[in-house]
């Protein structure tokens, strides 16, 4: 149930994520969920894109830094108080969440939240045993 | 390896004589020559005749970098132009460019000092040698390439620049011996990396490097990215360019070539010369060039001099690797910096690469300094919190060391310019300002 996330860092300067979006876009790469992070000096912009090699190799070829790395993909139900009984279920099992991001699914009554996690496998087990939606990496790319 | 087995061996008391009676020559020499030294030597009241012994030599005043521009082009010259056949010149960026020149003598000394300097690395007629310091004026491009010739190896003048070449032929080729700065040699092999060239698997087998200050780290950084072994050589255009010294395998100092050299330590700021294994400015006379000999030439360099024999048997007096110039040390907040201490720092940090450049300026009345370092491509975070807590790590290293608070700006990989020649590392815009 681990989902790949790509992660960039960019300084903070003029046209930088401009750049960047449009490197994806040219070479048919598709944005899923996008969130961004940032300081006055940089930021770190994490991405879950249709193909998460060939942004990477796309990135790397264009001297960008790039890395990958696992985040859960958690559906919660696109209405008040669905994200936050998810997390009194993390809260309640201890379960500290690093960031979270979202979208929203097409045409459902789902929400889709990115969570990064420090301990991940902990957190995965946690929301199966209470029945919350894991979306596969597979799943959320067919989306 | 030797090339001159005899001299780099000679006890100090032979090796006195022979200064001493080349001291003398070159008294008479220039004196006959230069009316700038006929003055020179009037300053220090000692006519050339008068000079008995190599101690004599400092009752002479010093000259420096401002003397050389002063008499640009050719007014120290102590033999006309038609006995010059190679002109060199420094980059100038600093004011008027030095100008020196050789007869064919100079440079078959330049050559032989050369060979000695490759020797100390076991450079033979068998061996390809890419010389990637620029040819033209710099001295460096025909400085190594003098030297390698009269070794009889197989010189590849490539120049500076051109990486992706430089990679091919050194893999095509199957290059031995890598001439060029340290910063360059980083730059190659990240070069390489890009190609999908495994460096580490060349023939490579050493690089001497020189032509600008270098830490331990960063050696120990380019000896396990290329798996060479590297040797500082050392020289400045004002004395022949490089030459002037070269470490051995044992790396322990640099041998200074003293029968042509003449090395003395002194206090910068008084003048006095220094005894043996103190620190001061190094200050060198030419004893036997023709064309452009210079008399107690102030480097800028600080060293240490030490004439302790050598394991690899020579006895030519040794210099530590030189960590700075007087003139690049940077006093910010009225404390001294040198650029070699801040690499020192980030070289051992992971998360950074050995790029990065210190933008010096002054916010009101306060010196304000920003160290600003590419990020690693093998260690990036996807969290805000590890690059600050990255930034605080250099921070607070760079403080512990430099008793001085930085700023630290992490960059993207690639975005500290590369250089071919020398790096530039420190950016002072207090000067500009005019400070």
């Amino acid at each position: 149930m681990i989902v790949k996330q790509i992660c960039v860092f960019l300084e903070n300067r003029k046209g930088r994520l401009a750049e960047l979006t449009h490197l994806l876009g040219e070479n048919k790469i598709n944005i899923r969920a996008i969130s961004l992070a940032d300081t006055s000096d940089f930021g770190i912009v994490r991405l879950i894109v249709n193909d998460t090699e060939k942004a990477h190799q796309v990135l790397k070829k264009a001297e960008l830094t790039a890395t990958i790395n696992n985040v859960i993909a958690v559906e919660v139900a696109d209405k008040p108080g669905g994200l936050a009984s998810v997390l009194a279920i993390l809260q309640s099992a201890g379960q500290n969440v690093e960031y979270l991001y979202g979208f929203l699914e097409k045409k459902t009554d789902k929400a889709i939240m990115i969570f990064r996690f420090d301990a991940i496998d902990a957190a995965v087990n946690v929301l199966k045993e209470h029945g919350v939606s894991l979306l596969s990496d597979q799943e959320l790319r067919d989306l | 390896m030797f090339w001159d087995k005899k001299t780099e061996t000679l006890d100090r008391k032979q090796m006195t004589s022979i200064q001493t009676e080349r001291l003398q020559d070159l008294a008479q020499r220039v004196c006959a020559a230069v009316p700038f030294y006929q003055e020179f030597f009037s300053k220090g009241g000692v006519k050339p005749e008068g000079i008995k012994s190599i101690e004599d030599l400092q009752r002479l005043p010093f000259l420096s970098k401002h003397n050389l521009r002063d008499t640009y082009p050719f007014g120290l010259f102590c033999r006309p132009l038609k006995d010059v056949v190679e002109i060199h010149s420094s980059s100038g960026t600093t004011g008027k460019p030095v100008v020196v020149g050789y007869t064919r003598q100079d440079l078959d000394l330049w050559a032989s000092v050369m060979a000695r300097t490759l020797c100390c690395g076991g450079v033979t007629e068998k061996d390809v040698v890419q010389n990637a310091y620029g040819y033209g004026l710099f001295t460096g491009g025909l400085g190594l390439h003098y030297g390698a010739q009269k070794i009889g190896a197989s010189v590849l003048p490539i120049s500076g620049g051109n990486s992706k070449r430089q990679i091919m032929l050194m893999q095509d080729f199957g290059t031995d011996v890598l001439c060029c700065t340290p910063s360059y040699s980083l730059c190659l092999a990240e070069i390489a990396e890009e190609m999908g060239v495994d460096i580490k698997s060349l023939k490579l087998r050493v690089a001497f490097l020189g032509a600008e200050p270098w830490s331990d780290s960063m050696r120990a950084e380019i000896e396990k990215k290329l798996n060479i072994m590297t040797l500082d050589i050392y020289g400045l255009t004002e004395i022949i360019g490089p030459g002037v010294a070269s470490e051995c395998e044992y790396k322990d100092g640099l041998h200074i070539n003293e029968d042509y050299f003449f090395p003395e330590i002194i206090n910068p700021d008084t003048g006095e010369v220094l005894p043996y294994g103190e620190e001061g400015e190094l200050v060198i006379t030419t004893l036997t060039k023709e064309a452009f000999p210079v008399i107690r030439f102030r480097t800028r360099d600080i060293t240490v001099l030490n004439p302790e024999p050598c394991k690899c048997g020579r006895t030519l007096v040794r210099m530590r690797r030189v960590g700075g110039r007087t003139d690049d040390m940077l006093i910010i907040r009225g404390v001294n910096v040198f650029p070699s201490q801040i690499e020192d720092v980030l070289v051992k940090i992971d998360g950074v690469s050995p790029h990065y450049l210190i933008v010096v300026d002054r916010k009101g009345t306060m010196d304000d300094v920003e160290v600003r370092v590419e990020v690693s491509e093998g260690n990036l975070f996807d969290e805000i919190k590890r690059f600050e807590a990255l930034e605080r790590k250099i921070k607070n290293e760079l403080e512990s060391v430099l008793g001085i608070s930085t700023r630290i700006k992490l960059m993207e990989p690639h975005s500290v310019e590369r250089s071919m020649g020398k790096a530039i590392r420190v950016q002072d815009k207090r000067k500009l300002k005019g400070n």
